[in-house]
């Protein structure tokens, strides 16, 4: 069954709004998960969307001195994430405008959205901004040559890094459960954590305290530039929770032309795989302490080590292989 | 050719008349001829790199039995392209330099000089002819770094940089000898027709390497640079980083991939290995420079490095028999070439802008300028977000194509590259997450955030022409990001020359504008369906927020947890910006110490924080070996006082040694 422009057009728009619709629900997932863990009520689940829409309804106090730099960022940092989450597959593979960014696009774009909020971070002026914005950077310094060999490993095994190049090659090939993957799993589960500012490299719920880096750049924001800032943090964990799915867990994505019937099977599947991954971030969360910022290398350290084991790997079976 | 010689030659008088005259009408007048001239050299150099419409003339002047071999092939035009931007540029930004106060016949005459000699280095087409130019472009630029002699710290700059290069000068004497043969073919059509034997190969290669090394910035040999790049007024900074490493980088390339022949696999392990190693340094060091314009030359250090990891891959895929990975290769490296000709102009412009509007270049005693510079400000903020790989502006392009030749590295047959590989992918990866925190560092303490300063508080906008000359490299920094497919496709002459074959399947994507790698299934970036994108969705964010929002902005004291200090100390400084990444990679690197000093509560003393940082590189390879120098001359200096007795005893055992070597060896 093939699908007509049109549909793939739709399809890639339900797309770009589905991953966004579904934001604030994973993330109120992971805060009841957390919550009920710690024998709290919590916040109902749809606490996400009362709380955006509360702050779009607020009026934005903006400091003195801000540039207009601290007031265009937050859409900016908004629609570089959007676009990115909306390139990730998520229910179906191969969607209309899936090959105007590769892996490596995508990283890059997440890398603008935070080149801007940390230079955000740093336009008021004061001690937590700079504090926040440093603290990214070096986080993003260690990130990101993990996150490269990810890239590699997964090109090397799949010959393509284009993500539904390479969800499809893993939907083919279910069976195949190779070491060096499970190897950049845990490697890219780190980044993960480490990119969307979780627990143990930083806590999403803190204020008021020196260890805070996410929160310490957007100290300054508040009304409607808040609301887009957290509406990014919300669909950056929807991106990396997507990723995670469409790399080592593709099972249920429709193919490139599935029609409606496989779009909504696989739409199924990636939600509930979706908030299945958030609930297990929320036992994580409870489970674990959060570090000091400069054991922060270790940890990271370790995502680097694990990637860089999987490419031996990789090496090594395709050696045995050919 | 008459276009060249024209202007070449324009070039030339005006510099000669503003020498002699030195008055400041003619001084003026200089940045207007250069502009003209890089115009129309320029035009005649993308005809030739796009029409393939070169030309090669030999001159019956220079030396008696050569003569003067110029030829324009799309290799050199593609060069031309980029120094002519550069310098077009540099000129137009100059044309806003005030005439009482700011011309001096120290610099404006050697000017076009120092562009002369670049255009020159391109053309020329034997080894004299080729080295003859590369002297006058590096003692042309070593005038204009001691241009303002009178600050001992330009003094030392100059005496370093003219040290590195006669260094470099010698070691390309020794690569054109070596590529010359027994017989002596200087013009480089007869080199290219004779192929060195393995061992000369290698020796070639290593000096040649060692000569445009120096030239480039590539580190050990980069010591001099982040000296004598900011000594220089800046928009002369702006050329030598800019423009010049470039020009250095062209004789890297005609040596390795034109004039040496075909290549042997471990040809490209000194590249990769050295240029990943600077790119990673390079930035180090930036990271934790206090001075604006030391950064923007060390993180040219570093620019200088992923070009030479991308050569150095094209060399390794060409040796396997690769051409389209190689055209890849090559491909990341000549856009990042023009790439950064761009973006490091422009920063450079920029810092120009800061240092004339606060005299300072500190980057502790900024703050603010975006509020008092409002338009530098813009532009110098797209050239740091495109110096940081970010898309879709023009430094990514280049970095997903040399990221996309690291992920083809592993299908090579040597087992070295393909462990290579991984490291350098991380190395790079490592570099561009560095750049963005430089230049994060960078833009946010000059010109976000409060003054430091009085002069900060008090800074003024750049002049007109300035403005011009940042804006429009600003806009090339952007359509270069947009059509960088269009960009590559049209690097095709060049990459037949170099390696064979252009990119494979350039142009055969969904729209014009995607570029492909290899083929559209493998890898794909689509620049402006990303920009539209991201266009639609913050139009369209805009939109909602507006309509929904309560849409009251109120202006308050900041917030800052509800401790707002009005002291503008209170504030990240550059060092304290970089403390994170001087904790974990400063201790490993360069031995980072952190020093506080409290006094006991009741002490009326300041507290004080000091950080030494050990630049091992300096210590080892510079500053050790001039120790021992020193330490053997002194030694030998009691030579000089011997009596005639112990001279003439000397000069017996001189004899008796040399007279016992020639009986053993005939």
């Amino acid at each position: 069954m093939s699908t007509s422009p049109a549909m793939q057009f739709l399809a890639q728009g339900a797309q770009m709004f589905l991953v966004l619709l579904i934001a604030p629900l994973t993330v109120g997932v992971v805060r009841r998960v957390k919550a009920r863990l710690m024998r709290r009520q919590g916040t109902p689940l749809l606490q996400g969307y009362r709380d955006l829409a509360k702050l779009l309804r607020k009026e934005s106090v903006v400091a003195e001195n801000a540039s207009w730099l601290f007031r265009a960022a937050p859409s900016l940092i908004f629609a570089l994430t959007w676009v990115a989450a909306a390139l990730v597959p998520s229910f179906a593979s191969g969607l209309m405008f899936n090959w105007a960014a590769d892996v490596v696009a995508l990283v890059a774009l997440l890398g603008a959205a935070r080149m801007l909020l940390a230079l955000a971070g740093m336009d008021v002026g004061t001690g937590f901004g700079g504090i926040g914005s440093s603290r990214e950077m070096m986080i993003a310094t260690l990130a990101e040559p993990a996150m490269m060999l990810i890239v590699l490993t997964l090109a090397i095994a799949a010959g393509t890094t284009r993500l539904s190049g390479v969800a499809d090659f893993f939907i083919a090939e279910p069976l195949a459960v190779r070491v060096s993957l499970a190897l950049s799993l845990v490697a890219l589960v780190i980044v993960a954590l480490a990119e969307n500012a979780r627990i143990p490299v930083d806590n999403p719920v803190t204020h008021l305290e020196l260890t805070m880096v996410h929160e310490a750049m957007i100290l300054e924001y508040s009304g409607r530039h808040l609301a887009l800032v957290e509406a990014a943090s919300y669909l950056k964990l929807v991106l990396y929770l997507s990723l995670l799915i469409c790399l080592f867990a593709p099972f249920g994505m429709a193919p490139a032309a599935a029609g409606i019937g496989g779009w909504i099977v696989g739409l199924l599947a990636w939600t509930a795989k979706l908030l299945a991954g958030a609930a297990l971030l929320g036992v994580w969360e409870v489970s674990i302490a959060k570090m000091r910022v400069f054991r922060l290398p270790d940890f990271l350290g370790i995502a680097f080590i694990f990637g860089f084991l999987a490419i031996l790997m990789a090496f090594l079976t395709r050696g045995a292989v050919q | 050719m008459y276009v060249q010689g024209v202007a070449l030659g324009a070039l030339a008088v005006v510099a000669a008349l503003a020498a002699i005259s030195g008055r400041s009408l003619l001084l003026a007048i200089v940045y207007p001829v250069t502009a003209v001239a890089a115009i129309a050299l320029g035009v005649v150099d993308l005809a030739a790199w796009l029409g393939n419409a070169g030309f090669a003339v030999v001159l019956p002047i220079g030396l008696p039995t050569i003569g003067l071999h110029l030829r324009l092939d799309p290799l050199s035009a593609f060069f031309g392209v980029v120094i002519n931007g550069g310098v077009l540029a540099s000129s137009l930004y100059g044309m806003g330099l005030d005439r009482a106060k700011e011309l001096t016949p120290r610099v404006e005459p050697l000017f076009p000089l120092f562009a002369a000699a670049m255009n020159l280095v391109l053309i020329a087409d034997d080894a004299y002819a080729f080295l003859f130019s590369w002297e006058l472009m590096s003692l042309a630029s070593w005038a204009l770094v001691v241009a303002h002699h009178t600050n001992a710290e330009n003094r030392r700059a100059g005496q370093l940089y003219l040290v590195m290069a006669v260094i470099g000068t010698t070691a390309l004497l020794f690569a054109f000898g070596g590529l010359a043969g027994p017989a002596g073919g200087y013009a480089f059509d007869t080199i290219r027709t004779q192929a060195p034997t393995p061992m000369i190969a290698a020796l070639v290669l290593a000096t040649a390497l060692v000569g445009c090394g120096s030239k480039a910035g590539l580190i050990p040999l980069h010591a001099w640079l982040p000296l004598a790049h900011p000594a220089a007024p800046s928009h002369v900074s702006a050329l030598m980083s800019g423009v010049m490493t470039k020009v250095a980088i062209y004789g890297f390339v005609r040596i390795a991939f034109d004039l040496l022949g075909p290549p042997a696999w471990w040809w490209s392990l000194p590249p990769i290995v050295l240029g990943a190693v600077t790119a990673v340094l390079g930035l180090l060091h930036a990271v934790f420079d206090r001075d604006l314009k030391r950064v923007l030359a060390y993180s040219t250090v570093e620019n200088v490095g992923v070009i030479f990891v991308a050569l150095g891959l094209a060399l390794a895929f060409r040796a396997n028999g690769q051409p389209a990975a190689a055209a890849v290769a090559m491909a990341a490296a000549l856009l990042h070439v023009l790439n950064h000709s761009w973006f490091k102009s422009l920063l450079f412009l920029g810092a120009g802008a800061v240092l004339h509007a606060t005299g300072r270049r500190d980057l502790e005693a900024m703050g603010g300028l975006i509020h008092r510079m409002p338009r530098t400000a813009a532009f110098f903020l797209v050239g740091a977000l495109s110096i940081s790989a970010l898309p879709p502006l023009n430094g990514f392009v280049s970095e997903w194509l040399l990221f996309q030749s690291v992920i083809a590295a592993p299908a090579l047959p040597q087992s070295a590259l393909n462990f290579a590989a991984p490291t350098i992918g991380a190395m790079l990866a490592l570099a561009a997450a560095l750049a963005a925190a430089c230049f994060v560092r960078v833009y946010g303490v000059a010109f976000l955030s409060r003054p430091r300063s009085v002069e900060a508080a008090r800074a003024h906008e750049a002049p007109l022409m300035q403005q011009i000359a940042m804006g429009g490299l600003a806009l090339l920094c952007i359509l270069g990001g947009l059509l960088g497919a269009l960009l590559t496709e049209a690097l095709a002459p060049v990459l037949k020359g170099l390696v064979g074959s252009g990119l494979p399947n350039a142009g055969t994507g969904p729209t014009p504008f995607s570029l492909i790698a290899f083929d559209a299934t493998r890898s794909n970036y689509d620049a402006v369906v990303i920009a539209l994108f991201v266009a639609i969705a913050s139009g369209f964010t805009l939109l909602v927020v507006h309509r929904l929002s309560a849409r009251r902005t109120r202006r308050g004291p900041a917030w800052d947890c509800g401790f707002p200090d009005p002291s503008s100390a209170i504030q990240y400084t550059a060092s304290s910006f970089s403390q994170p990444l001087r904790r974990v990679y400063g201790a490993v690197v360069f031995s980072a110490r952190e020093t506080v000093v409290m006094p006991p509560p009741g002490d009326l003393r300041p507290a004080r924080f000091s950080v030494v940082l050990i630049d091992y590189i300096w210590t080892t390879l510079y500053v050790a070996p001039w120790r021992a120098l020193l330490r053997l001359s002194e030694y030998l200096n009691a030579l000089q006082f011997l009596t005639i007795r112990r001279y003439l005893v000397l000069m017996f055992v001189a004899l008796v040694i040399l007279l016992s070597i020639a009986a053993v060896t005939i």
